[in-house]
């Protein structure tokens, strides 16, 4: 394996620095819609702070007026400023939501590549259906071309996501989710998942890199040679509950991995041992063992 | 014989939760052995723990919340110093103890603070407010606050027997169940929720009863005060709401206890239902809480500006506006589950429209300090910190109602720095704001106001401090409940969160020393005339503390604000100089609450420690209880006209001196 | 002063103070009822959306005996008409008529829960209980906590029954008559509910 791909990724996860088409355009509905909402937010604090300002009970300047409390034209105003707004917005809103749904397909000339994805207790499992290649914490993809996701999970839900690259989706046992993205810049990034997990969930971090066709095709074909294996058993360890997994690439045993796995052909992990307390059950428990 | 239950329960190995047990356990010791060697427990028992007095209920509702307010924030403040600490090492905290504590705090501040802070301040102030002597079912009311309690206590009863959820304050399934959850954590958040639930549903059936049903005279609806009708539409919402909470929860009960399949990953279970159902009660509930604090600033704004409200029925429209759309956003809280665009845009938008109505409660409260003159007192503090605050809390709020936008921020500090910026800048500061300006109404006394203040800015200061730093935590990618990290460029942010934190912690210090100071000076602080503030409702109208009849002749309304109208006309005519005082029918006080509780309580523990026979000693003995109350023959005792005249005339007396002043003015 | 005029509504309310105790307990009770429909609709949702999800068990159509059902259902409507008899008994306070009443529709109540808990044994020693797949957990579910429902409503009625004979019909012993009737009332209408969703709608499909 070159080392490269394996080290650890840079940190960076800045989702306002994308580097892919559909984070791009997520940060950009993001940036204009708080750019919308700051045209009305700002001037009302201000005028918050300026009407308690003046009309302060020792300003003897400002007009009293006790009895006043309905206007008609104020009112009609107060009603129409957060509803042209929110329309402005809401049109913002039903456009992004269709042009970024994450189901649908990136457009381009090129041909997309199949990836499919599942969490486990508490790693990633990424599958190369078309490649044969299974890999545990780490994406390697090529630059430009669109990426296809198909998601599930082998035991409780997750949330697959790669911040520079954009939107996030849920993965949820017997079932498929859809993402869609494409990197446009070579380059390692940073995946995570982002919805609790368990206890060993803060450690569910992948990496991404992101490479030159040429490159790709050599690294596809250095792991679809590799003599590491990726078969039911290897699959049934994996399913047992651990952190801090190693990132591994191996060669795919069967290309129907993923649908087993959909389908409950394989069972759901098995969680974690009846005992109402286990025992520190990670590595990272080191500091704590020595407290007790 | 005991279940699950045995010594292996309590965690002497950790020494945080048996630290933190033992001081809970001691100080519960430390009172309860004061108030029996001075003699107060008749005291307490009489007049407090068996009240059915609105007042007295809602003043143990507010304590209630503020003790929770304590243990919230405790383990906020162990959170902020885990994720300080733990970059690139385990901190100070293991993830099976960090997840309990997110669990128990989002838990906590959401069911045992907030809840019972505005359950407490509504139960307290409407009757009073509507002119009338007592909510619509007394008994009740004091059984809805006992079960809360009884959550309450179990929550922290895991502290020391078990453990607490680690599933996050939501347990969402197939992690909540019992492969993946196999300890007796989620069963006690379950049954603590189940029980204050019902606690819940009573007062909210009680309210509802009460605001529609029991009003004095003339207190037509467009006449009610603006706390009245955000009352009248919290409490609809718990009554349609509370109950699908019910629901799920029993779903994933059946799942846990007896092997059902509504959210398993086998034999056809569905995950996604639950997630439906929970937030078809959770979004709701966002304005079960916000919407008694939106009442709080209408009145709170209103007096201290010396104006009416501005645009009262715009208001009205506006609250139920907000109380009708809050059922239909649900769909908002998991855009990234792959609903498909149509269904994410709508639901987006519709989210959107719940910001027109809440901005023009915003202009309306802007206007109505437009031509005031505004005294800055801390109940006025805390509402202009709350409309800044919740301004940028809406904002973000509307941001991740934009489904693209959500795609990227989606359950990261930026989603919890945003429903702080409302919860803490709307529930919380309505909350002081309520308690500020109504404990001279319910003690006599008002609180020492230069505490207040400093308790005011370091709080606010403090949350800017602490949860700005989380919306830029959100950009950087950092999702939340993150036991530990190894991103550099997260640290610096997590530790000033970290001082912010510690700012709220000087907050809370500040105000604790206020009430004892308060407390002590209670002499120079009291309020003879029962109005303080120059007031406008009928509150203000009786005096301070009010006696249990509250009116000892019930107000006749003919204007939206009944009190402030009389004090204008009282030089022209003097109202009731010789009332005709009848005698008072008042509800007798009842230990129902306090027995169904503490048998509630039995069941709970023994539900969730698998003690069937004890389960159903909780269970005869709660049934037992209501059929012994179903039995009393004498629900009420009278209060003889000669009584009630005395104790008016003691008010009048008191208040006719400085009263003269503040009709001046 | 024009300014006074418009914004003090000078007439007096048209709200003429607190309602009596027996309309504020019939309205608190009835908001109750409104919530628990709210929580046997979530029961309801579910089924609707579980009802397909028998992870290759068996579906209702080849589970539900209609007959028997039908016998419920008869038992539980005919209940309600003795329970509004046992109303009537408590407008007029007669004692007797009452207890009569009252005692009918505790039978019939009872021949309800008794038919319900064998067809619940009969799923069950069939290998087609609660846990065997996600359709027979909302089915179970739905139909027992109606049946619980049920069960408070018979002990319900046992202490009105009792609370009659000790007392006599104080007033509020008749607002508890009251509440209890609109209980039962309301259970019906969910019954029906359940007969049409739950069992005609599996023999239907």
């Amino acid at each position: 394996m070159p080392a490269p791909y394996l080290k650890r990724a840079p940190h960076v996860m800045n989702v306002l620095d994308p580097q892919g088409p559909i984070g791009a355009a997520d940060a950009t509905i993001l940036i204009d819609s708080i750019a919308i909402m700051l045209a009305i937010v700002v001037p009302t604090i201000i005028a918050i702070f300026a009407f308690a300002f003046w009309f302060r009970s020792s300003n003897a300047r400002a007009n009293y007026m006790p009895r006043w409390a309905h206007s008609g034209r104020i009112e009609l105003v107060v009603w129409s400023i957060p509803t042209l707004t929110i329309i402005l917005l809401g049109g913002v809103a039903w456009l992004g939501a269709h042009h970024l749904d994450p189901a649908k397909p990136i457009e381009g000339a090129q041909k997309a590549l199949r990836i499919q994805a599942v969490s486990l207790d508490w790693k990633w499992l990424f599958i190369y259906p078309d490649q044969k290649i299974a890999t545990i914490n780490t994406l390697t993809v090529p630059t430009g071309t669109p990426l296809q996701f198909d998601l599930t999970s082998a035991s409780v839900m997750n949330a697959f996501f790669i911040p520079q690259l954009g939107s996030m989706i849920y993965t949820m046992n017997g079932m498929t989710s859809r993402l869609n993205l494409r990197a446009d810049k070579a380059g390692t990034y940073r995946g995570l998942s982002s919805h609790f997990s368990g206890d060993g969930f803060s450690d569910m971090s992948f990496d991404v890199n992101v490479v030159s066709d040429s490159d790709f095709a050599a690294w596809t074909q250095r792991a679809a040679g590799s003599d590491l294996t990726f078969d039911a058993g290897a699959y049934s360890k994996l399913a047992q509950p651990s952190t801090k997994s190693e990132r591994a690439v191996y060669r795919l045993d069967d290309p129907h991995l993923f649908d087993a796995i959909v389908l409950q052909k394989l069972p759901p992990g098995p969680g974690p041992s009846p005992d109402p307390r286990p025992a520190a059950s990670s590595t990272s428990d080191a500091g704590v063992a020595d407290a007790r | 014989m005991l279940g699950r239950l045995s010594w292996a329960a309590v965690p002497y190995d950790q020494p945080i939760p048996m630290i933190a047990s033992g001081i809970v356990a001691l100080s519960i010791i430390a009172i309860l052995a004061w108030v029996v060697l001075k003699g107060h427990l008749p005291y307490l028992w009489h007049e407090w723990i068996t009240s059915v007095d609105h007042k007295r209920i809602g003043v143990m509702y507010v304590l209630l919340a503020m003790v929770m307010l304590l243990r919230g924030f405790s383990d906020a403040i162990m959170m902020r110093l885990q994720q300080s600490l733990a970059f690139h090492s385990a901190g100070y905290l293991p993830p099976e103890h960090y997840n309990q504590i997110f669990s128990a705090h989002g838990t906590i501040m959401i069911f045992f603070v907030a809840m019972p802070f505005v359950i407490g301040l509504m139960n307290f102030v409407v009757p009073l407010q509507l002119g009338v002597r007592d909510v619509a079912f007394p008994t009740l009311n004091s059984v809805g606050f006992w079960l809360t309690a009884t959550g309450a206590l179990l929550v922290n009863i895991s502290l020391m027997v078990g453990e607490f959820a680690r599933t996050g304050w939501l347990p969402y399934p197939p992690l909540s169940e019992l492969t993946y959850s196999p300890g007796v954590g989620v069963d006690y958040y379950l049954w603590a929720l189940q029980i204050s639930g019902v606690g819940t549903l009573v007062a909210g059936i009680n309210l509802v009863t009460t605001v529609l049903k029991i009003r004095t005279a003339g207190m037509d609806y467009l006449r009610m005060p603006m706390f009245c009708w955000t009352t009248l539409a919290t409490n609809l919402l718990i009554v349609a709401a509370f109950p699908i909470l019910t629901a799920t929860l029993a779903m994933l009960l059946l799942d846990r206890y007896l092997g059902f399949h509504f959210f398993t990953n086998e034999a056809g279970g569905n995950v996604m239902m639950f997630v439906n159902l929970i937030w078809a009660w959770g979004h709701p509930e966002v304005y079960i809480l916000v919407l008694p604090a939106f009442g709080i600033f209408s009145e709170v704004i209103s007096t201290f500006s010396g104006k009416p409200l501005f645009g009262y029925r715009s208001m009205v429209i506006a609250t139920m506006a907000i109380c009708i759309l809050s059922f239909m956003v649900w769909l908002h809280h998991f855009f990234t589950m792959g609903a498909g665009a149509d269904v994410n845009a709508i639901f987006g938008i519709a989210t959107m429209i719940i910001a027109v109505p809440t901005g023009v409660k915003v202009f309306n409260w802007l206007f109505t300090m437009y031509g005031g003159r505004i005294r800055f007192t801390a109940p006025l503090l805390w509402s202009l910190g709350f409309m800044v605050t919740f301004i940028i809390g809406g904002m973000t709020g509307v941001l991740l109602a934009v489904p693209p936008a959500d795609f990227l921020l989606h359950n990261s500090l930026f989603l919890v720095a945003h429903f702080h910026n409302v919860i803490i800048g709307g529930v919380l500061f309505g909350a002081f704001a309520g308690y500020t300006y109504w404990f001279p109404k319910a003690f006599g006394f008002r609180l020492y106001e230069p505490l207040g203040r400093a308790a005011f800015w370091f709080w606010i200061v403090g949350f800017y401090v602490a949860f700005m730093p989380l919306y830029v935590l959100g950009f950087l990618g950092m999702t939340r409940r993150m036991q530990h990290y190894d991103v550099p460029e997260w640290r610096p942010w997590l530790i000033i969160a970290a001082g912010g934190a510690v700012l709220i912690m000087i907050g809370i210090a500040l105000q604790i020393a206020q009430l004892v100071v308060s407390i002590r000076r209670r002499a120079e602080l009291r309020d003879e005339t029962g109005d303080p503030w120059d007031g406008r409702s009928l509150e203000w109208a009786t005096a301070s503390p009010p006696p249990v009849f509250n009116f000892a002749i019930l107000p006749k309304v003919d204007g939206e604000e009944p009190y402030w109208e009389q004090k204008q006309q009282a030089g022209e005519h003097a109202p009731h100089d010789k009332p005709d005082y009848q005698a008072i029918e008042m509800p007798r006080n009842s230990p129902t609450g306090f027995v169904c509780a503490f048998f509630a309580t039995i069941m709970g523990f023994a539900l969730i420690w698998h003690i069937w026979w004890m389960v159903i000693v909780g269970a005869f003995g709660a049934f037992a209880t209501f059929v012994a109350f179903a039995w009393r023959d004498h629900d009420e005792y009278l209060i003889p006209a000669a009584e009630v005249a005395r104790i008016d005339r003691e008010h009048k007396d008191a208040r006719r001196m400085p009263a003269g002043e503040a009709v001046a003015a | 002063m024009t300014m006074a005029a418009t914004f003090t509504h000078e007439h007096a309310g048209a709200y003429s103070g607190p309602a009596p105790k027996r309309i504020i307990t019939g309205y608190g009770f009835w908001i109750f009822l409104l919530s628990d429909m709210v929580m046997f609709s979530c029961f309801f949702a579910t089924y609707a959306v579980l009802v397909g999800q028998t992870a290759g068990g068996p579906s209702g159509a080849e589970l539900f005996d209609l007959r028997s059902v039908a016998i419920e259902t008869a038992c539980l409507l005919a209940s309600s008409f003795t329970c509004g008899l046992a109303s009537i008994a408590a407008d007029v306070r007669s004692k007797t008529w009452f207890q009569a009443a009252m005692a009918v529709t505790c039978v019939l109540g009872l021949s309800f829960l008794g038919l319900e808990a064998r067809e619940f044994a009969d799923l069950v020693a069939r290998g087609a209980g609660p846990t065997r797949s996600a359709f027979l957990s909302a089915f179970f579910t739905l139909v027992g906590c109606h049946g619980l429902h049920v069960s408070a409503g018979i002990l319900w009625l046992l202490t009105m029954m009792a609370q009659v004979i000790a007392k006599g019909f104080r007033a509020d012993i008749q607002r508890r008559i009251l509440c209890f009737a609109l209980f039962w009332h309301a259970l019906d209408i969910i019954w029906v509910a359940v007969f049409t969703i739950v069992y005609l709608m599996a023999s239907a499909a």
